[in-house]
């Protein structure tokens, strides 16, 4: 990922002045991401990673904004760069799919002249009929069911996997190097976030695009990143190739958030393990290991260390590329994990035999005219 | 109860037969406009079906009115998705809490109320002097606690709980997912929890019921449900579910190189 980077992040700060202090939303993260490649973005509300995002691509400037480090595309910085080169750049070289369709697409305009729209901004030349042409084909690429009819449908007349297609659809129009989705299928049913998941991938594939996929979704990010970030109060806590994060996770954090999701290959009656607390002012963060409140590893020296994130020691020789900011040594975390993982398989694991529940208490029901159907308690 | 609720030419909920046992957990689950919400409503007398029954514990309650229909609000309660939007931003959490008493005649001194509203915070993991507190001056799982204390506080029988986590951050889904689990053990509480999360509703319920386009597709123990779906869309559902691939200590067989695919 390092050297064939076309976007690349290094020690972006964000801070926003507000009357209460200075909100520290991004501070020092660095990535990189590669054409053909996904980079998952992992964290919860507040940890900075849309933040990370929108200033990459310029969109958080304003006079309260504090911004250092860069951000360069192809050797070129955008941070120093003028509005109208961004704006050249912005739906051109680099494109942005958002969470919310709805209040990203223009609720007045039909989709395809918004599509159309994107087009003619960044391509001068263009016929109206051309640029019309180009949308239908861009929502064909998109598989929108019937795209000829629905290049002329306001937005309110797409379902909500429509809109998002006809949203990536303009974020395609001049085939970008660089798609930044923003938990692109956060509002979705899970059968439609599918589909636009096996879509972005696709059209990764197709294009060459570099994307960087910002969710809070473990398991949108297994299914759809090379590489994941795992990101705590505005830094990069873990850092890793996707298999080797979920095979071997070295954060605390990670491990918390991994314990603490539902999954549906759980024993029945399994135990969430939760993070206690919540996540900490970005005005006042704690000191030390910013995840030391809520740590169940934490040791005094913890409370005073700020640990940096860097590359794994132990192991194999090779640079995995698996970075961590934790001051447990690597050898505590790896008896820490294994323990945790031992537990986790246990209670994983399907009880031998199950035949107490019969078949004849469910029903796959197509009418529902039966009336009453009861069924009598099992057991008290 | 079967029950039908047409909204304009639109059947909402369509023919739906359902029953809740006592003391279960129920899980309804199914994609946006499938009529959980709208059954979950009728189910509480917030809505009217309109066509069918609503029985509870026998006694056909579609209709209820007046100080049956008080008895019926008392006996069972609804947590809503979002707390920020349910609780009035004008109130303290204490008023808040209060409020239940006031409107059913409970509780008519002012100290027992108080008192009672603090055990109810307490009861939910929160500190009693919360009570003098606004609900923006709380965080998004707070303010969820301070719903479901709400839903508690007039020792319901039922409680249904619409899209209890889906606005939270993971890391606070499974505080409160603990939380009513605890609840519910304590209180013995039946418990109906409407949520499009498959594996919520694993974590949560003793049995599922899959809804589609406002009718009932499968009703199973959730054991069978998840491992032998018997409904086409069942199956689809389950296999949209993006996977975390399974933690392996390293060293493990199948362990640290095994890819996110081959695993679960």
């Amino acid at each position: 990922m390092s050297d064939a980077a076309i976007l690349r992040v290094e020690d972006l700060r964000v801070g926003f002045a507000t009357p209460e202090g200075l909100v520290q939303a991004v501070d020092g993260v660095s990535w990189a991401v590669a054409p053909g490649r996904t980079l998952g973005i992992v964290g919860e509300s507040g940890s900075g990673k849309t933040v990370a995002a929108m200033t990459a691509m310029g969109l958080t400037r304003g006079r309260r904004t504090r911004v250092s480090g860069r951000v360069l595309l192809d050797g070129e910085d955008l941070l120093s760069a003028p509005p109208e080169r961004l704006r050249a750049l912005r739906g051109d070289a680099l494109a942005m799919v958002f969470q919310d369709p709805l209040s990203a697409l223009h609720p007045l305009l039909r989709v395809g002249d918004q599509i159309a729209e994107a087009v003619r901004a960044h391509r001068a030349g263009v016929s109206r009929a051309a640029a019309r042409a180009r949308a239908v084909e861009l929502l064909e690429h998109v598989a929108m069911p019937d795209a000829a009819r629905r290049v002329d449908a306001y937005p309110h007349e797409l379902s909500g996997g429509m809109r998002q297609r006809a949203m990536i659809a303009m974020a395609l129009a001049n085939e970008p190097r660089v798609l930044i989705a923003d938990e692109p299928t956060t509002a979705l049913d899970v059968t439609v976030q599918k589909q636009i998941l096996e879509l972005l991938r696709r059209l990764r594939d197709e294009l060459g695009m570099a994307m960087v996929l910002i969710t809070h979704d473990l398991g949108v990010v297994a299914e759809t990143a090379d590489e994941v970030a795992v990101m705590y109060a505005g830094r990069i806590v873990e850092q890793a190739p996707a298999a080797e994060l979920f095979a071997a996770p070295q954060h605390p954090y990670t491990w918390g958030l991994l314990r603490s999701m539902p999954r549906l290959d759980a024993e029945a009656g399994a135990e969430l393990v939760p993070i206690p607390g919540r996540p900490p002012s970005l005005i006042h963060p704690p000191s030390g290991c910013r995840f030391h409140p809520r740590c169940a590893y934490v040791r005094e020296r913890h409370r005073e260390v700020d640990p940096p994130l860097a590359p794994l020691a132990g192991a194999g020789a090779a640079d995995t590329g698996h970075r961590v900011a934790c001051l447990l040594s690597e050898t505590e975390r790896r008896a820490i994990w294994a323990r945790l993982a031992q537990g986790a398989a246990r209670r994983r694991s399907w009880p031998a035999s199950s035949s107490s529940s019969s078949a004849s208490r469910s029903r796959a029901a197509c009418c529902c005219a039966g009336g009453s159907a009861r069924w009598r308690r099992s057991t008290a | 109860m079967l029950l039908r609720r047409r909204l304009g030419e639109v059947a909402a909920v369509d023919g739906v037969s359902l029953s809740v046992l006592e003391g279960e957990s129920l899980g309804i689950v199914g994609e946006t406009g499938s009529g959980k919400s709208t059954l979950a409503r009728m189910l509480l007398n917030l809505l009217e079906p309109t066509s069918g029954v609503v029985r509870w514990r026998g006694e056909d309650v579609t209709h209820a009115r007046g100080a049956r229909l008080a008895e019926l609000r008392r006996a069972r309660q609804l947590v809503f998705q979002d707390p920020a939007g349910s609780l009035n931003p004008r109130k303290t959490v204490g008023a808040a809490l209060a409020d239940p008493f006031l409107i059913h005649g409970l509780l008519p001194e002012r100290a027992a109320r108080a008192r009672r509203v603090g055990e109810l915070l307490e009861q939910v993991g929160l500190d009693a002097a919360l009570a003098n507190r606004y609900p923006h001056e709380l965080s998004g799982g707070m303010r969820q606690r301070v719903g479901i204390a709400r839903a508690i506080a007039l020792g319901p029988e039922l409680l249904v709980a619409d899209e209890p986590v889906s606005a939270l951050d993971v890391s606070i889904q499974a505080q409160i997912l603990t939380l009513l689990r605890q609840l519910r053990r304590e209180l013995g509480l039946t418990l109906v929890l409407i949520a499009h999360d498959l594996a919520v509703v694993r974590h949560m319920c003793d049995r599922v019921a899959v809804m589609r386009g406002g009718r009932l597709v499968e009703v199973a123990p959730v054991e069978q449900l998840y491992r032998a779906p018997q409904a086409d869309y069942t199956r689809e559902l389950l296999a949209a579910v993006p996977r975390i691939p399974s933690p392996s200590p390293p060293g493990a067989p199948g362990g640290a190189q095994s890819s996110p695919s081959s695993s679960t």
